[in-house]
């Protein structure tokens, strides 16, 4: 069952349009990979989503909720949609437990104790337990990108929307992040993945969509984008990006 | 009459110190009650300022601006005259020190306002949607997320602000706030001698050193690299 629906998602910025009329749904459980070049849209689909960037045309729902309605209460879609950032975006003045919790006191307003009891928990299950006192200067780029998921997966999201995780890592701190990634899948939970990791779409994707100049050129398996996409537009991405 | 002698006897005559330094600390203590008063509500002023103008509220932006460029361009001792010789004529008198007190808040919130606002627009905006992704509000992304960050940013030229500020309490010898250099000024021109002038100078490094001191301290508290 979707839980996920976009339809006619268009975005301007000016004169360019950047999305040009997107169609896309997401089950609950299934794990959507969606790639594509640069400038391709891919960032900007994913802030359309909770409306960190305001959609020009188009609707979005969420577990019945119709994001893109004027009157929707958007704390109460984005707690739900969890989102991890490119470059972290961690706070700077706050621990690595500061930053799980901060959300989990101001938005779900828990005391302190229960606050902290589960953003330890949620550290903990990014394999950071022992790091909750420690602030993001002192964290390598894949610990910092861990207390991310940490922070969006402590509000219990329904979804995640994952937008380039590991293209601000070095390669060899990407596997750790790519490693949470796949318990969250083993979980069953689901997932948005913009990236350019293709053998991580490979193993754990359900599908990959292929974006191409504000538009989604072609869906599928993994099986079939990859090994026989039918667009000649997709061969050359891949092939490029397999290269 | 040696020069040594000469010196001393203008600037450290030991009678003049003995009969004057009492009139100095009590100066001492009005400059420092009215700085600090002038640090807690100038830099109170300017970050709550700073905070309004966020919210991009076209009008009240406007507002501030014209009041930040204003206080920024006019020397304060302008000021000062202005309204302590001005507001009489319209019905108002306000106490010297309290005019003192006043202008100079006004100045280092103007300061201010402008550091804090430096602050807050350089602010990566990824932070503005991190703290957003998780639902947090406008209101709640500024206050716990951003204003911490722009006040850390804001303290290296903040604390120099400060202090420059502060130290134009001396100001207030012309419209007779009893601080120390309206001490000094009077001391002096009733014994004909500087030494009270000398006192009040080393009154104003005793006072200030540590506060320069102070300043360099918290900006090495608070400067923390960015992740």
């Amino acid at each position: 069952m979707a839980i996920l629906t976009v339809s006619g998602l268009r975005k301007s910025f000016g004169a360019s349009e950047v999305l040009k009329g997107i169609d896309l749904s997401v089950d609950e459980r299934e794990l959507v990979f969606i790639i594509g070049p640069s400038g391709s849209g891919k960032s900007t689909l994913l802030r359309c989503l909770t409306r960190l960037e305001e959609p020009s045309a188009g609707t979005v729902t969420f577990a019945g909720i119709e994001v893109t309605a004027r009157a929707t209460n958007l704390k109460l879609v984005r707690r739900s949609m969890g989102m991890v950032f490119q470059s972290f975006n961690l706070y700077p003045h706050m621990t690595a437990l500061g930053n799980v919790t901060l959300a989990l006191r101001r938005v779900l307003k828990k005391t302190r104790g229960e606050a902290d009891a589960l953003g330890r928990s949620a550290l903990a299950g990014v394999g950071l337990a022992d790091k909750a006192e420690s602030y993001p200067n002192e964290l390598s780029g894949g610990q910092q990108q861990r207390v991310a998921i940490a922070r969006a997966l402590a509000l219990d999201p329904k979804i995640v929307l994952f937008d380039e995780p590991t293209s601000a890592l070095d390669p060899e701190l990407v596997g750790s992040v790519l490693g949470v990634m796949r318990d969250l899948r083993a979980r069953g939970m689901t997932m948005l993945v913009v990236s350019h990791e293709l053998r991580f779409a490979r193993d754990a994707a359900d599908r990959v969509v292929f974006m191409d100049d504000g538009r989604i050129v072609e869906a599928g398996t993994p099986e079939t984008i990859f090994n026989s996409p039918r667009e000649t537009r997709t061969k050359a991405f891949v092939a490029q990006l397999s290269r | 009459m040696t020069a040594w002698q000469r010196f001393l006897d203008t600037f450290f005559k030991p009678e003049m110190i003995a009969q004057y330094w009492p009139s100095i600390a009590q100066g001492v203590l009005v400059t420092v009650e009215i700085a600090a008063a002038v640090v807690v509500t100038g830099l109170a002023l300017g970050l709550l300022l700073a905070a309004v103008r966020a919210y991009r509220l076209a009008l009240c932006n406007v507002l501030i601006v014209i009041f930040v460029d204003v206080f920024r361009s006019l020397p304060p001792l302008v000021a000062i005259l202005l309204i302590y010789f001005g507001l009489p004529s319209v019905g108002i008198s306000l106490p010297s020190f309290v005019v003192l007190w006043g202008v100079l808040s006004l100045v280092l919130a103007a300061f201010a306002e402008e550091i804090f606002w430096a602050g807050i627009t350089s602010t990566p905006k990824g932070q503005w949607e991190a703290a957003r992704s998780t639902g947090l509000g406008f209101s709640e992304t500024l206050l716990f997320v951003v204003m911490p960050q722009a006040i850390r940013l804001g303290i290296p030229p903040l604390t120099n602000r400060t202090i420059a500020i502060t130290k134009n309490t001396a100001l207030g010898t012309v419209i007779g706030v009893g601080e120390i250099l309206n001490q000094a000024t009077a001391a002096q021109s009733f014994s004909g001698n500087a030494t009270p002038l000398m006192l009040g100078a080393i009154a104003y490094i005793v006072l200030f050193v540590p506060v320069v001191a102070a300043g360099r301290w918290i900006e090495t508290r608070f400067a923390w690299r960015r992740a």
